[in-house]
């Protein structure tokens, strides 16, 4: 399949597309989290993009520079710039500026705790800062390239060259390493708190099991997977990196291992981008080409949400409630879809 | 990777003293009109006047390919992705290395990591040498080797320091370590910026357009006059392959006016590559191959290989073959006679 045709053997294919209400962001987009009742579109450089249902567009500048990472925790977006400075954007539309680097280092990554607490990263530190603003720091042995709390008890995932080290900020204790070689980027805890799972520089994931520190090979792809998410109640991982979704499966004590995975909505595009519905088993994801898919995980039933030949998607996000669907291409041309 | 959307990359090495900041500072000053964003290492120490400057650890990563001398700079990969968020805002990219890096992981980072190759390219290394010290660093450093090795330009600095004899011994060494690069003598960095930037010297439709000396290279770089040094003998073989006695850097140049079989120069290329990339750090060639109109032509870091018809030849051009291999202890005789049984007879 290459593309989607009105007729022809693709006719049989369901369509919502004229659900979509197009909108223009006139920016180049990177993520898209949700602020509340909004879809907040994040930028390459300085500004946010904050839509509503209707489509009405705010843009808010949130950095002087470039926008290295973005999360968000569903009342407040919380950005790493290239200016050295950890920002926040809350649902009020409110900016403020959390962390500056005294050096003004690039902030790479940052992540949220459900407390409130927040972590960033500069080259090879870490930090933590809790909601009482006690600020702790770790240096791991290379550049972390992602950082994850865990989503029990206040510990942090720094993933970097050589493995992810696990840090509990208000223990005492040596954090503990978790080796594989090779540079790791993103990592991610699976929802029951049973496993890392680490996207290599390579075209790989790596996972652990965190009750003996096993193994976990998740092999195959023939690009860097960039895209990452957990389907509902954790049972699947839905990733990037192929010219299909790849789904591993994680139910039961031993995770992935031993198993392979599924492959849903094979097309002659890389997908680029992946979000599972967070109640139901009904994933979206968005290719290369800049075709949007809904696929259903059981049985991998394909539904079209945007026609492909645009730029690559860059970021496609449900919000929490799972009854509507955002997506943008890189350069900005972004969709909603209400369920 | 010709493709003119990506940014394009100069690499400025060269060891320590020898004259990087200053040749940065020139660039930067000059009045181009264009935007620079700068990778340095000592963020923040020196005094580099730019808006897009950014600090860099120099990183290296093996890469788990199985390849014992593939490497990339992890610190490049992530701040080259984090520069493209900026895209507009300048107009091309100079890493400064500091005096004792490697240059190969910064050069195979362009060719193999995905994001870095679709984003930018590599456009030159170019090599500060300082005149009076070079010979001296070239004995006693391995870094100072593989800069000169590595580059695609080289100033050679503080020229007004030494001796018209000097400057001819450290040129000779220059070039029996790299006969290619391009080579300009400089006081004070003093240089035509479009001598060390938009070079596209990894550009393979510009190799030869932009180094009119290749196919001479091991011919008439022999700049060496006079050399009564006494302990420096000086050899020059017959087929272009010239070291000193101390070095263990070396060139080896490979010509054929016959045309080559591609049927058994590829497959002797890639054989080549993979079991001695470790000792090869760079190749390039040009080729001409029977019954074959176009000009071939490729060149390599480590095991690294990358080529494609390039042109026409013309018709009054010659079609010669040229391949030269920039490496450490180099099988030169295996080398040669594997070549030469690529030559159709």
């Amino acid at each position: 399949m290459t593309s989607f045709d009105q007729g022809g053997e693709a006719a049989s294919i369901v369509s919502v597309t004229d659900k979509v209400k197009p909108v223009s962001l006139g920016m180049a987009v990177t993520a898209v989290h949700y602020l509340g009742d909004r879809a907040a579109f994040v930028g390459t450089e300085e500004s946010v993009a904050v839509v509503d249902g209707e489509g009405e567009i705010s843009k808010v500048d949130v950095t002087g520079g470039g926008i290295l990472a973005a999360v968000s925790d569903g009342a407040r977006l919380v950005f790493g710039g290239d200016d050295g400075k950890v920002t926040a954007l809350d649902k009020a539309g409110a900016v403020s500026v959390l962390v500056t680097d005294p050096k003004r280092r690039w902030i790479d990554n940052v992540a949220l705790h459900p407390d409130g607490a927040i972590a960033w990263s500069v080259g090879k530190t870490a930090f933590v800062r809790q909601p009482k603003g006690e600020e702790k720091s770790l240096e791991v042995p290379s550049t972390a390239g992602g950082l994850a709390f865990a989503p029990k008890g206040l510990r942090l995932a720094i993933a970097h060259y050589n493995g992810a080290t696990l840090w509990f900020p208000n223990m005492a204790g040596e954090p503990e390493f978790l080796g594989w070689a090779g540079s790791h980027h993103a990592v991610t805890f699976s929802p029951d708190n049973k496993f890392l799972v680490t996207a290599m520089h390579e075209p790989a994931l790596h996972g652990w099991r965190l009750a003996d520190s096993r193994h976990m090979r998740m092999t195959g792809y023939p690009s860097r997977v960039k895209s990452m998410s957990w389907g509902s109640g954790g049972r699947f991982l839905a990733t990037s990196g192929a010219d299909m979704v790849i789904l591993w499966p994680f139910v039961g004590k031993d995770g992935p291992m031993g198993k392979e995975p599924a492959m849903l909505a094979p097309m002659k595009a890389k997908v680029t981008a992946v979000a599972c519905h967070p109640k139901q088993d009904i994933l979206a994801c968005g290719y290369e080409d800049g075709t949007v898919l809904m696929v259903r995980m059981q049985d991998g039933a394909e539904i079209l949400v945007r026609r492909n030949e645009t730029p690559p998607i860059a970021a496609i996000g449900w919000n929490a409630a799972g009854t509507w669907l955002a997506f943008s291409d890189e350069s900005g041309e972004a969709g909603l879809l209400p369920l | 990777m010709s493709d003119a959307s990506k940014i394009p990359v100069t690499v400025l090495t060269g060891y320590l003293g020898a004259g990087k900041t200053t040749l940065l500072n020139r660039i930067l000053s000059e009045d181009h009109g264009k935007k620079y964003a700068v990778i340095v290492n000592e963020f923040g120490e020196i005094g580099i006047d730019n808006d897009l400057i950014v600090g860099a650890d120099e990183e290296v990563f093996e890469m788990n390919n199985g390849c014992i001398c593939c490497t990339v700079r992890g610190d490049l990969v992530r701040i080259i992705s984090g520069l493209m968020r900026r895209k507009g805002k300048f107009d091309a990219i100079i890493v400064e290395t500091t005096g004792l890096a490697d240059p190969a992981p910064v050069a195979q980072t362009f060719f193999v990591d995905e994001d870095v190759q679709k984003n930018a390219r590599l456009d030159a290394v170019v090599t500060v040498a300082d005149a009076k010290w070079l010979s001296d660093r070239l004995k006693d450093a391995p870094e100072a080797k593989n800069q000169i090795a590595f580059a695609d330009v080289i100033v050679l600095n503080k020229t007004d320091l030494v001796s018209p004899p000097e400057l001819a011994e450290v040129e000779a060494r220059i070039r029996a370590i790299n006969p290619y690069a391009r080579l300009h003598r400089t006081e004070r960095c003093q240089i035509a910026i479009s001598d060390v930037l938009e070079r596209g010297a990894f550009d393979l439709d510009r190799i030869l357009e932009i180094e009119p000396e290749f196919l001479n290279a091991g011919d008439d770089h022999d700049h060496h006059h006079d050399h009564d040094h006494g302990h420096d003998h000086h050899h020059d073989h017959a087929h272009g392959l010239k070291h000193y006695h101390d070095e263990d850097m070396q060139s080896l140049s490979l010509r054929s006016d016959k045309p080559l079989d591609p049927s058994r120069f590829m497959p002797w290329l890639q054989n080549l590559v993979q079991t001695e990339g470790g000792k090869i750090l760079r190749s390039k060639g040009i080729l001409s191959f029977q019954d074959d109109d176009d000009r071939y032509v490729f060149q390599g870091v480590h095991m690294m290989l990358e080529g494609d018809h390039q042109r026409k030849w013309k018709p009054d051009e010659a079609r010669q073959s040229r391949v030269v291999f920039i490496g450490r202890e180099l099988p030169e005789d295996a080398i040669r006679e594997g070549f030469e049984r690529c030559i159709v007879t």
